[in-house]
């Protein structure tokens, strides 16, 4: 009896010295660690969620309707009190505008990166995967797109399409959808030739399964870093189309069409008129620095 | 229809042709080919081993993903038990062919995904073949047991958390997973330390004789070839030139290239070890190799009549066949030996 019992004992023992089911950290788990430790990345993840807020509830925030001008105080400096960030060439509140700005801004930043992400993937992965023919088509025709300067290929565009925000978005997908494809199409092609892949097709699945459970998870994760890079570039583009007249219509506030109204006021009011310049900075440079804080943080030394 | 005879092999491969393009002109024709694989064929009888040998780039590898159609052959036809696979065959003859046969790779690490956890990776191919995702993940436990990792602890982990026989014994138990006849094991002991070679080996003649599997052993490594194959057959420049049962084919090598080869292996006793090269040179290009038979200019007892005629894969004696002149007596080769004159 009391033999017995001391060997379940010692095999309680031996089952409480083997770990316990040991579930091991996921991939993106142990991203989101490292990218916690990092104070830059996360300060300005903060500062953006802060700016994304902040354009979110611009309408119960703002202490001003942001197109209701009041000519008496035209260009007021920093400081009035009742305008804490002065007033436009219009006389309408500052700060009021800059968050309602903030809006159309990051719609216009975030958006045609995001649809270009998705588009721009799915071609560069099919492209990459199935290469032949299908390779030379797509990434020929992406090609085209690569002889023009952003820059010009969106004003091109938006001119072409007319100006206004639908066409601003599309006009700033197109330019962004082949350089995603074709790091999409580069990641793909190499990890097509990786030995899992092999296995994985040796065990007959089919070539949309394949792209689904083995070459979406390896390429997604380094396009996604490389589109969040994007971002700031589109803004920036955004404000540049908007500033042109190619982007958002006039008594909407919107950061790049706020600098060109302002661009005229420039020796009278100078402070007030860098604001919108300021904010389109300070977006896109969080941005890039998240970006390069993401791209560090998924790059994990085996 | 097709019933097994006892005697029919497992695997028939019948003149297996692969060449690659090498090089284009403007318009996109390829310039010149590299012969990688130039007709091979053999039988695989059921619960045997063929180790397949030869020098780096003689095909051995290309021949073992022709055989799973990861590269579609130019030529050729695999049945197995007498049954006819490949594309244009059958309705779905390529998910039937991988159901009765898979591959385990050299690279332990490249051949699991990064992103995939152990179970999932074990699980991803029953559930091809239409098992259940409960089933499969339960299965993948019973396999990851079966291959000595403890399931409890390895199950949820990631391929970069293992050691490199672990990662090759998660290889194995992926393999085993759809339930194949026929393994293919493409140099899959060559990059682990030789103590944990030794423990893959041991594991390997356990799951073979638990779960009926036939293999085919692919390894530069004669020794171990020797260890684990009935039968082994040498490859040279993607064409066979020597096959027989082991024993045989070790004690008394027929073709002059397998002569050298198992002179190259290292010595035991430092007294018997050579300080020269047996085989001089590299082999040649496969883009242009030497007419006649291939081996001749590397071949200490090359005649003109090698240089001119392609020997065929003859029976010598027993079991053992060989493709060289030299030993057969109407060749035209000057100095024909027999068998029993053959040095041991």
């Amino acid at each position: 009896m009391t033999n017995a019992s001391s060997t379940t004992a010692a095999a309680a023992a031996a089952q409480a010295t083997v770990v316990a089911p040991l579930r091991s950290r996921g991939y993106w788990a142990t991203v989101w660690l490292r990218l916690r430790r990092d104070k830059v990345s996360m300060g300005c993840a903060g500062l953006l969620l802060g700016l994304m807020l902040m354009a979110l509830l611009a309408p119960w925030l703002a202490p001003h309707d942001p197109a209701q001008g009041v000519m008496s105080q035209r260009l007021a400096p920093i400081g009035t009190p009742g305008h804490w960030l002065g007033t436009d060439e219009l006389g309408r509140d500052m700060l009021s505008r800059l968050m309602h700005g903030g809006r159309m801004s990051l719609v216009m930043g975030l958006l045609p990166v995001f649809i270009a992400f998705v588009v721009g993937t799915g071609l560069g992965v099919v492209a990459g995967f199935f290469g032949g023919w299908l390779n030379s088509v797509i990434m020929r025709t992406t090609d085209v797109f690569f002889a023009f300067p952003a820059v010009l290929l969106a004003i091109a565009i938006s001119g072409a399409l007319g100006a206004g925000f639908a066409n601003a978005i599309i006009s700033l997908t197109l330019v962004f959808i082949p350089p995603i494809a074709r790091v999409a199409e580069s990641i793909t092609t190499s990890v097509r030739n990786l030995d899992f892949v092999d296995a994985a097709r040796a065990t007959g699945a089919g070539a949309f399964t394949l792209i689904r459970v083995h070459v979406l998870g390896n390429v997604l994760g380094p396009v996604f870093i490389y589109a969040t890079s994007l971002v700031s570039v589109c803004m920036i583009l955004a404000a540049g189309l908007s500033f042109l007249g190619l982007g958002v219509k006039p008594p909407v506030p919107e950061w790049g069409l706020m600098l060109n109204t302002l661009r005229q006021s420039i020796y009278l009011q100078p402070w007030v008129s860098v604001l919108p310049g300021l904010m389109i900075f300070i977006t896109s440079l969080c941005f890039n620095l998240l970006s390069d804080g993401l791209r560090s943080a998924m790059d994990i030394k085996r | 229809m097709n019933t097994p005879t006892p005697s029919a092999p497992l695997l028939q491969v019948l003149d297996l042709k692969k060449h690659f393009p090498a090089g284009r002109d403007f318009f996109g024709r390829p310039r010149q080919w590299v012969r990688a694989v130039e007709g091979v064929s053999f039988d695989v009888h059921r619960g045997r081993t063929l180790g397949i040998v030869g020098e780096s780039g003689c095909g051995k590898s290309t021949t073992a993903r022709l055989l799973m159609h990861l590269i579609e052959p130019d030529e050729g036809r695999i049945r197995i038990r007498g049954q006819a696979f490949g594309h244009g065959v059958g309705r779905h003859p390529l998910t039937a062919l991988r159901k009765h046969m898979q591959m385990v790779f050299q690279d332990s690490y490249a051949s699991l995904n990064p992103r995939l956890t152990i179970e999932d990776s074990i699980a991803f191919g029953p559930q091809i073949h239409g098992v259940a995702a409960n089933a499969a993940r339960a299965l993948a436990r019973d396999l990851l047991d079966r291959v000595g990792l403890k399931p409890d602890v390895f199950i949820r982990r990631y391929p970069h958390e293992l050691s490199g026989g672990q990662r090759q014994r998660v290889n194995i138990a992926r393999a085993l997973a759809i339930r194949p006849e026929i393994v293919i094991l493409d140099e899959a002991v060559s990059a682990l330390d030789k103590s944990v070679q030794a423990q893959v080996l041991n594991l390997l003649a356990e799951l073979k004789r638990e779960f009926d599997l036939t293999y085919l052993f692919i390894s530069h490594d004669l020794n171990v070839v020797q260890y684990v194959s009935d039968e082994v057959m040498v490859m040279y420049l993607g064409q066979v030139v020597e096959s027989g049962p082991v024993a045989e084919l070790y004690s008394r090598p027929l073709h002059p290239y397998t002569r050298a080869l198992l002179e190259s292996v290292p010595a035991q006793t430092p007294g018997e070890r050579r300080q020269h090269a047996v085989l001089e040179g590299d082999p040649p290009n496969p883009i242009a190799p030497p007419a006649g038979c291939r081996f001749h200019p590397r071949c200490p007892h090359a005649e003109p009549v090698c240089a001119q005629q392609v020997p065929a894969l003859r029976r010598v004696t027993g079991q053992q066949v060989a493709a060289c002149h030299r030993l057969q007596p109407d060749s035209g080769y000057s100095r024909v030996i027999t068998f029993e004159e053959l040095p041991a």
